[in-house]
């Protein structure tokens, strides 16, 4: 058991960090310049052939800065496409969402529409696209009409694998979003003063902070431990993903919702930050399953399988 | 990152589990007898058992009579003694608190004295740190400690002290300056549980066992060569203890925890769930392997950089509250049968036992309200709230 990242991995944390920090509204072409579309592509494809811990660390950062693109969304189904379209989305050319739902996220920004359909994942050829209004602008979800089957892309039989992906995938964003509101609370808790001190030191303001903490590391433990399980293809990612995701979402909007209560009125503002944060955690919350939903789950492999 | 064990680690594990598979008696599997569990031959000569089978000590230094292996070979150690519901070593308080500070700590003539006994279960240990009126706020020790001549007279009142009624030694903190305050003036030192003027009066739990003592001292005498570290500078001694109180922890509780979690799903299995219930058992489930991962997280820091990592300092506190959820939940299958006790309680009262002692752990090794200070103020960064 080593639970350490590996160097590459640390340098791809703060590669991602300092290019997003610097760049928050990047385009699909400067995120394949840096490798990170192709990231998990092999590199007879034109990929980087990285394995799922690396894009894992790319997806972590990505949420922290709320990025608005569709990395997760083409990730998902990404090693499951044919070899000339992994190509495709390695070269920036390309990028995709999954149309599991009526909903469709990354409707504004995904180039290609994936659609399950029988046994097949078919790519989704003349339609037409409409987004609706959302609360969480960096991850807009619109609904597709008309069109019909094109190309067979992947047996329908990749659907969980896709799914435990998915929610790895979710889980890290969530822990990226809920630290950024943390690391944010922490800052201003230590200089807005009242009562003549640090809010910061009334242990009404710091014990939640605490929580917070508390239960991200714990979020952050089950993100790296069901993206390690997405990665091995271990027998065990699908009920790892799902209490990552579980607990992630919980966490990040437990997170969000100390934060901006520490902020008070400020927090509660739409020139704050803190909000786009809040909604990023409530749209990981809403996707897939909800969180009772996904504990369901992993009450059934815990009590029905025996 | 690999959560697999490594070849060296599986073959360590398998040494563990077959030692325990062929040397645990069936008596001492599960063995619980009250507070008395600590007092009776069996567990000494079980203790010795383990010591003699190299099982005690994995991560010591091999100069003190440890093996000299690391940090995780321990924590494997503890996951398997757990999973085999093997009891531990009664020198529970000797292993984890009183000879890591006698290693950091003592002189050599000190070490040569009581690490080995320790490790062996020839001589058990106690801790004399709180007292009526100094629990959390630990700088407030009020046992007096009066040098005369080559030796000290101890007059005072310690509490809550586990194994003091079976104990041979007490590793206890004392004020050696009366004039002082806080943290200045206090001496750590070693005092013979047998010498004259030491009393021990045990304190009946909640769980109607006894497993923590009233310790009295009246004129006790210890001689000065027992002082761990210089006279006047045992808050930094003590700052030790609980670093080690805190740091090796994590593991023995994250496995009794999956003891736990395995005897809530046989209880569920046997009972039923209904739907509220399977998700309070899925959510916990999911917490434990939380605590799992961020246990090794912890470890992999330490291994790596000789300090544990921050997200170690959660694990008691999580801990804590998982396991009084967890037992809370095993009450709710049970129904009116959880009131029952031994004999006619299901599964010998275990649960109604084990939910009463959880409350005691958001208390004992720091509160749950210090703890979340400790993750505040030092992992956090936030001013100090005193």
């Amino acid at each position: 058991m080593d639970l350490a990242f590996t160097d590459l991995q640390d340098e791809l944390r703060a590669q991602a960090r300092g290019f997003l920090e610097a760049t928050p509204e990047p385009g699909w072409d400067a995120l394949a310049e840096l490798g990170w579309t192709g990231a998990g592509v092999a590199e007879e494809h034109g990929g980087a052939g990285l394995s799922f811990l690396e894009e894992a660390v790319i997806h972590e950062e990505a949420g922290r800065a709320l990025l608005h693109a569709p990395l997760w969304s083409t990730s998902c189904v990404l090693p499951f496409l044919p070899a000339e379209d992994q190509t495709a989305v390695a070269a920036g050319r390309a990028s995709w969402t999954l149309a599991v739902g009526p909903l469709v996220p990354d409707l504004d920004t995904a180039t290609h529409v994936a659609v399950p359909g029988g046994d097949t994942v078919w790519e989704l050829v003349g339609f037409e696209r409409e987004l609706l209004p959302t609360n969480d602008a960096t991850r807009p979800l619109g609904v597709v009409s008309g069109g019909e089957p094109g190309r067979a892309l992947f047996s329908s039989d990749a659907l969980p694998a896709l799914r435990s992906r998915s929610l790895a995938i979710l889980a890290l964003e969530a822990v990226g979003v809920g630290t950024r509101a943390l690391e944010l609370a922490v800052r201003y808790v230590n200089e807005r003063t009242q009562f003549g001190r640090p809010i910061g030191s009334y242990q009404a303001v710091s014990h939640p902070l605490a929580s917070a903490y508390t239960e991200l590391e714990l979020a952050r433990s089950l993100g790296w431990w069901a993206a390690w399980c997405v990665s091995e293809d271990d027998p065990q990612a699908a009920v790892a993903a799902a209490a990552a995701a579980a607990e992630a979402a919980e966490a990040a909007v437990a997170t969000c919702e100390r934060a901006i209560q520490a902020h008070g009125g400020i927090g509660f503002t739409w020139e704050h930050v803190l909000h786009r944060l809040y909604k990023r955690a409530l749209w990981i919350r809403s996707w897939e399953a909800s969180p009772a939903q996904l504990r369901a789950e992993v009450a059934s492999h815990l009590l029905d399988t025996a | 990152m690999d959560f697999r064990d490594t070849a060296e680690e599986a073959s360590f594990r398998d040494e563990v589990r077959t030692w325990f598979a062929e040397s645990l008696p069936d008596e001492l599997r599960g063995h619980r007898g009250g507070g008395a569990r600590f007092d009776g031959p069996e567990v000494r000569a079980w203790s010795r058992a383990l010591y003699d089978a190299g099982w005690v000590g994995i991560s010591w230094p091999s100069e003190f009579g440890g093996r000299g292996l690391s940090p995780r070979f321990q924590a494997i150690y503890l996951e398997e003694e757990a999973r085999a519901e093997a009891p531990p070593h009664v020198g529970v308080i000797g292993l984890g608190m009183a000879g890591p500070t006698i290693i950091a700590h003592g002189t050599d003539a000190q070490k040569a004295r009581y690490l080995q006994p320790l490790l062996s279960a020839e001589e058990i240990w106690c801790q004399g740190f709180s007292e009526p009126g100094a629990g959390s706020d630990l700088a407030g020790v009020r046992t007096a400690a009066r040098l005369e001549g080559d030796r000290f007279v101890l007059d005072g009142q310690k509490v809550w002290s586990s194994y003091a009624h079976i104990a041979d030694f007490c590793i206890l903190l004392t004020r050696s300056d009366p004039t002082s305050e806080r943290h200045e003036g206090l001496t750590y030192m070693v005092v013979d549980m047998h010498g004259p003027g030491v009393e021990v009066r045990p304190l009946t739990q909640i769980t109607g066992e006894a497993e923590f003592n009233e310790i009295f001292f009246a004129n006790a005498e210890v001689p000065v060569e027992n002082v761990l570290g210089e006279i006047g500078a045992g808050w930094g001694v003590a700052m030790t203890t609980l670093l080690h109180e805190r740091g090796t922890l994590g593991f023995a509780l994250v496995a009794r925890l999956e003891v736990q979690m395995r005897k809530l799903l046989a209880l569920a299995a046997d009972r039923g769930a209904s739907p509220t219930q399977r998700d309070a058992i899925a959510r916990e489930w999911t917490q434990l392997q939380a605590l799992r991962v961020t246990a090794y997280r912890s470890l992999t820091a330490l291994e790596r950089t000789g300090v544990p990592g921050p997200e170690g300092s959660i694990l008691k506190l999580q801990w804590s509250e998982a396991n009084q959820r967890v037992t809370a939940l095993a009450l709710d299958l049970l129904g009116p049968d959880a009131q029952l006790l031994p004999p006619n309680g299901p599964y010998g009262g275990y649960w109604a036992i084990q939910q009463l002692r959880s409350r005691g752990n958001t208390i004992e090794a720091g509160t749950s309200e210090i703890l979340r200070s400790i993750v505040a103020e030092r992992v956090l960064g936030l001013p100090r709230s005193r």
